[in-house]
């Protein structure tokens, strides 16, 4: 007689822990062929509220993280990551991606964090400057990161994108709450559990799950978010950035429409990283 | 050794340091600066490569706020007059992007020597129209400018270094500016040398109030011959300002002002794929800890509130000072802003000179008066003010407490406010309760202490042992509501393209 499989009951990752919505709210998953998977969190702009407190309270923390050690934990991520490629490349396939776009979508999602892990203790040296100003002063312009921002990701490349969009923003010390492609929202569950195993602290990268139309508005005008990032259409791009008007919120989106390619080189960059942070520059004064 | 009586030593009473105040014991001959600052009669708009007449015909006068005579009549701009800009700019992009970035540069650098060659007449034309002291506008704001011309040539032809490992980098196209009325012609430099170092066109609107010295600067651009249409300017108020930013051919915005007119520019460009830049208030926490150097951390204090009448964004308006020496310092700062000289800024001894409008000199009066209604004590020297034209005493608002409005709103005048500290931990924790993050000032022995608080302060500049200090190098701009993007250095020319 085969087995009954124990199946999984999908939770959100906020501030290092494994919850449901506070509401109680759910939606059916379904796979392409439109068989039952489970039931995803709806979460609630409460639950947004609640993420990002706990990005808040972990970010500062994280931030005082050295270089070095930021960079190890995210390759950490990977290795996790690699060790469940399956795992994830199955959890894509949900969506009817094919086996072998699925598992490339992984590896290439692993190689991302790769790439950013290793910018960790760098890119301070390739954007950080000493300024050559006409007076007697050490003047030097160094990066810090902005804070909690908040991260859209897009339905095509479910893991991939959310990948690129996360390694970026949380590796120079900002913190973050995502959330997850509508459509496809089961890589992001999975993420979660590799975040919880990889060293990060818990609360500086919250994974949310449910529907955009509910949720933007929050992280449009929340403001302890000091970015908003992703990808969106044109109308939901108007809403977050008159939103983020009330406390002049960073807004980076790209646009949905354009398609944006996440499996090449090209969608990987110093200047990712350098879309959350501050410049801060100090003069001091040379003399005795 | 025979011991020295202790008694003695500590009965001696603190005795403040001597002090030299004459008072009004004689006055000052004048010494007005009489450089003439060749002034037409009437400005028009400048829109490819003319001079133009306003489609409506209207021109609105510009004067003095020394005196309130007027200077000059401006042209005031309609939705038409900015339209015509708009297409000399979109004109001249295509050719001025690609012209070799060494041509650009070269364009850059004969601004830059134009305007050192003028440089006495902009300053007297600078302090004429806008009341800072002639000292300011012809020892900071005109050399300043043309430093950030002569700064940001060098990097026309150099920019690939400015982007490492950026794959591609363009110039976003025409660039719609909108600056403020405290530094007119610094802040047409800041906004026009990154852009045109970086191929893009512009379409600036100078504020109302000071409009003189860019319409100056356009005969400048033709004496350089700068190709029609690569920069234009349009002249008026708020309207004009909305008209700017709002245009469709504007593929980026550049804003220097308010941070109430920031939002608004943020909500209408929602959604239109404009690029921003906003450089907006702040309310700069200026720190003096009880081992720093005190008579020159007073004097730092001074030129931080009061330079520029403190019309500056970055202006250390809240004095935050350690308890040990709160009584000492505000005893200095008193017997310091007694000998001030506040008058006629084209008189080359004044060090405050006329605030900028009566709206502004309105804004600054009703917030101290707030002030002294929430509890703070006021003191102002007993100088003599001109009958005519705008002038507010240099004002020293002490007891704030964190919740008064003169701790948080930008009072953007000759009036600073001052809160007390104990401990590292408390200075940081007030320092940084507020909206803004533009910058901040340290003043303290240790430089330990300096860099600690570099790295707690959120606030886009931070300035140790001294304050107010600007260079065409060293970026500027702010945290939180004080806007984002950088202006200066390496880092500015980064928001005039778009990398990929």
């Amino acid at each position: 007689m085969a087995r009954l499989i124990i199946t999984k009951t999908p939770k959100v990752y906020v501030g290092g822990a494994f919850i449901r919505s506070e509401s109680g709210r759910t939606f059916p998953l379904k796979d392409s062929q439109g068989a039952f998977v489970g039931h995803v969190p709806q979460c609630t702009r409460k639950d947004l509220r609640t993420a990002v407190e706990a990005a808040a309270r972990a970010g500062a923390g994280w931030a005082r993280r050295t270089a070095f050690n930021r960079g190890q934990i995210l390759y950490r991520l990977a290795e996790m990551m690699e060790a469940r490629t399956g795992e994830l490349a199955d959890a894509i396939m949900l969506g009817g991606t094919a086996a072998a776009t699925a598992k490339a979508e992984v590896s290439t999602a692993v190689d991302r964090l790769i790439y950013y892990a290793g910018w960790a203790d760098k890119y301070e040296q390739v954007l950080g400057n000493v300024n050559p100003v006409s007076g007697p002063y050490f003047n030097f312009t160094v990066t810090e990161p902005m804070g909690v921002i908040g991260l859209i990701a897009p339905d095509d490349a479910p893991l991939l994108a959310l990948v690129s969009l996360l390694a970026p923003t949380i590796v120079s010390g900002n913190a973050a709450v995502a959330l997850a492609s509508e459509t496809q929202p089961y890589p992001a569950i999975l993420l979660g559990e590799m975040l919880a195993t990889s060293d990060l602290p818990g609360g500086v990268v919250n994974l949310i799950t449910g529907y955009r139309k509910e949720l933007l508005p929050t992280f449009a005008t929340h403001q302890h978010l000091r970015g908003i990032g992703g990808t969106t259409n044109a109308e939901e791009r108007k809403l977050l950035q008159s939103g983020a008007a009330e406390s002049i919120k960073r807004v980076k989106l790209t646009s949905a429409e354009d398609r944006f390619d996440w499996t090449t080189d090209t969608a990987q960059s110093l200047y990712a990283i350098r879309d959350w942070l501050e410049f801060k520059t100090t003069w001091h004064p040379i003399g005795s | 050794m025979p011991a020295r009586p202790a008694a003695r030593r500590t009965t001696r009473p603190a005795r403040p340091a001597p002090e030299l105040s004459f008072g009004d014991l004689w006055t000052f001959d004048p010494a007005p600066e009489t450089a003439d600052p060749k002034l037409r009669q009437r400005y028009d708009l400048f829109i490819d490569g003319k001079f133009s007449a306003p489609v409506s015909g209207t021109y609105f006068p510009s004067i003095n706020p020394a005196n309130e005579k007027p200077l000059a009549e401006i042209a005031l701009a309609a939705n038409t007059d900015v339209d015509l800009a708009f297409a000399a700019a979109t004109r001249a992009f295509p050719s001025w992007s690609r012209l070799h970035g060494s041509e650009r540069g070269k364009y850059l650098y004969r601004i830059a020597r134009l305007l050192q060659d003028r440089a006495r007449e902009f300053a007297v034309a600078e302090t004429l129209d806008g009341g800072k002291p002639i000292k300011e506008s012809r020892d900071f704001d005109v050399p300043m400018a043309a430093a950030h011309f002569f700064y940001h040539a060098g990097w026309a032809d150099k920019l690939e270094y400015a982007f490492p490992g950026a794959r591609a980098w363009k110039p976003h196209g025409v660039v719609g500016q909108v600056i403020p009325w405290n530094f007119p012609l610094l802040m047409l430099a800041w906004k026009l040398a990154p852009a045109l170092a970086t191929g893009n066109t512009v379409v600036l609107k100078p504020a109302e109030t000071t409009s003189i010295t860019a319409l100056k600067l356009a005969e400048i651009l033709l004496e350089a011959d700068l190709p029609p249409g690569v920069v234009n300017f349009v002249t008026g108020a708020g309207e004009v300002g909305a008209a700017v930013v709002n245009h469709p051919a504007a593929a980026k915005i550049a804003f220097t002002g308010s941070t109430e007119v920031g939002k608004k520019i943020m909500r209408a460009s929602a959604g239109s794929g404009k690029k921003l830049t906003l450089e907006l208030g702040g309310k700069a926490a200026n720190i003096v800890f009880e081992d720093a150097p005190i008579d020159q951390a007073v004097e730092g204090v001074v030129n931080g509130i009061f330079f520029n009448q403190g019309h500056v964004c970055c202006a250390g308006s809240r004095l935050l000072v350690q308890e040990g020496v709160a009584e000492v310092v505000l005893a200095k700062l008193k017997n310091r802003i007694r000998v001030l000289r506040v008058g006629d800024p084209i008189d080359k001894n004044t060090d405050i000179g006329a605030i900028n409008s009566r709206e502004q000199l309105d804004k600054i009066r009703r917030l101290v008066n707030i002030g002294v209604k929430d509890g703070a004590e006021l003191y102002q020297p007993p100088c003599k003010l001109p009958e005519k034209g705008f002038y507010f005493r240099p004002t020293i608002l002490s007891g704030v407490q964190q919740s008064h409005r003169v701790a948080r709103e930008e009072i953007f005048g000759p009036v600073l406010s001052i809160l007390t500290f104990r401990t590292v931990e408390e200075a940081i924790e007030k320092a940084n309760n507020t909206a803004y993050g533009l910058s901040a000032g340290v003043w303290t022995d240790k430089g330990s202490r300096i860099l600690k608080m570099s790295t707690e302060l959120k606030a886009g500049v931070v300035w140790a042992n001294t304050y107010n200090r600007f260079d065409p190098a060293s970026p500027f701009g702010g945290y939180k509501e004080s806007g984002f993007g950088r202006e200066g250095g390496r880092h500015g020319l980064a928001d005039y393209v778009q990398l990929h």
